[in-house]
């Protein structure tokens, strides 16, 4: 992976934060001044300069200036590597674990009655007698 | 059922998951510790699961190999360390393909109300090795990764 393990830590971090998320789902449309990313929020725009350092610390961001105006640009790659480092751990886990979920389904039909009670609607299911499985 | 949690914090060589499951703890107990089970489950369904070994004592080591249709093949093994209950299992972790990279994961299994909660804690080396651990041990989690990417994107800058 490219990405190097503290930036990953700066990228997580800064996603952390409700407020800085919502900067960068505004940057997705475009460039802004640090005045049009203050107005939908209830905060400062000192406030939201914090913010800015932390995402253009990260990388998520990068800076220019216009005259007297900063203007802020996503960049998006540092995002995508930190995405795609916990969406592959993620998807491995999410995937056995439904895996799982089925494997429990099935257990619970072959072993008890309890299957009615809960309503639960397999096909396939096979019914065994009372008493315990054989081992 | 509940989604998944991952925790992977900033500056701390650790991972947590949990994960809650419709079903009693001695079920979901069996479904980790009986190879037959296990090779039904554990990782993407495009892999094949073989278990070489599985010695579910202190001490006793276990290696097991996902391989997929076109002969590639990760081997994963590790050891068990003190009893396993119901109330956990403790055991290291290898990834063939990062020898040296060994991570020490603890599996404990909560009951309510007829469900399970499993969570998971594996402690790294460092934080490069857990970085590297996800990065290479989860490989072949890696192309539904990528398939995924554009919506935990979405999801991560648009759920604002």
């Amino acid at each position: 992976m490219a990405v190097a393990a503290n930036q990953l830590d700066a990228v997580f971090g800064a996603l952390s934060d409700p407020t800085r998320r919502a900067i960068l789902a505004r940057l997705r449309r475009g460039e802004a001044t640090v005045a049009e990313l203050a107005a939908p929020f209830r905060v400062s725009q000192p406030a939201i300069s914090r913010h800015l350092k932390v995402l253009e610390h990260a990388g998520l961001i990068s800076r220019t200036r216009r005259a007297t105006a900063r203007l802020s640009h996503l960049r998006a790659e540092p995002l995508r590597e930190a995405t795609v480092w916990l969406a592959g751990y993620r998807a491995f886990w999410e995937e056995s674990f439904e895996r799982l979920d089925e494997l429990l389904v099935s257990l619970q039909e072959q072993g008890e009655e309890q299957d009615e009670e809960r309503g639960r609607t397999h096909p396939r299911g096979r019914r065994r007698p009372k008493g315990r499985r054989a081992p | 059922m509940t989604e998944m949690q991952i925790t992977a914090a900033p500056g701390v060589p650790q991972v947590l998951t949990s994960r809650t499951f419709d079903a009693p703890r001695e079920l979901v107990y069996r479904a980790f510790t009986e190879p037959d089970l296990i090779v039904q489950w554990l990782g993407p369904r495009r892999y094949t699961m073989t278990i070489d070994r599985f010695d579910l004592r202190d001490g006793g080591t276990w290696r097991y190999v996902h391989a997929d249709d076109a002969g590639n093949e990760f081997g994963f093994h590790g050891v068990f360390h003190g009893e396993a209950s119901l109330d956990g299992i403790v055991q290291t972790f290898e990834f063939e393909g990062a020898p040296g990279h060994v991570s020490m994961d603890t599996v404990t299994f909560e009951q309510a109300d007829g469900t399970t909660t499993v969570r998971t804690n594996s402690v790294f080396q460092s934080v490069e090795a857990r970085d590297a651990m996800v990065d290479a041990g989860m490989a072949s989690g890696m192309n539904e990764g990528y398939e995924r990417l554009e919506d935990l994107l979405t999801k991560l800058v648009a759920n604002a």
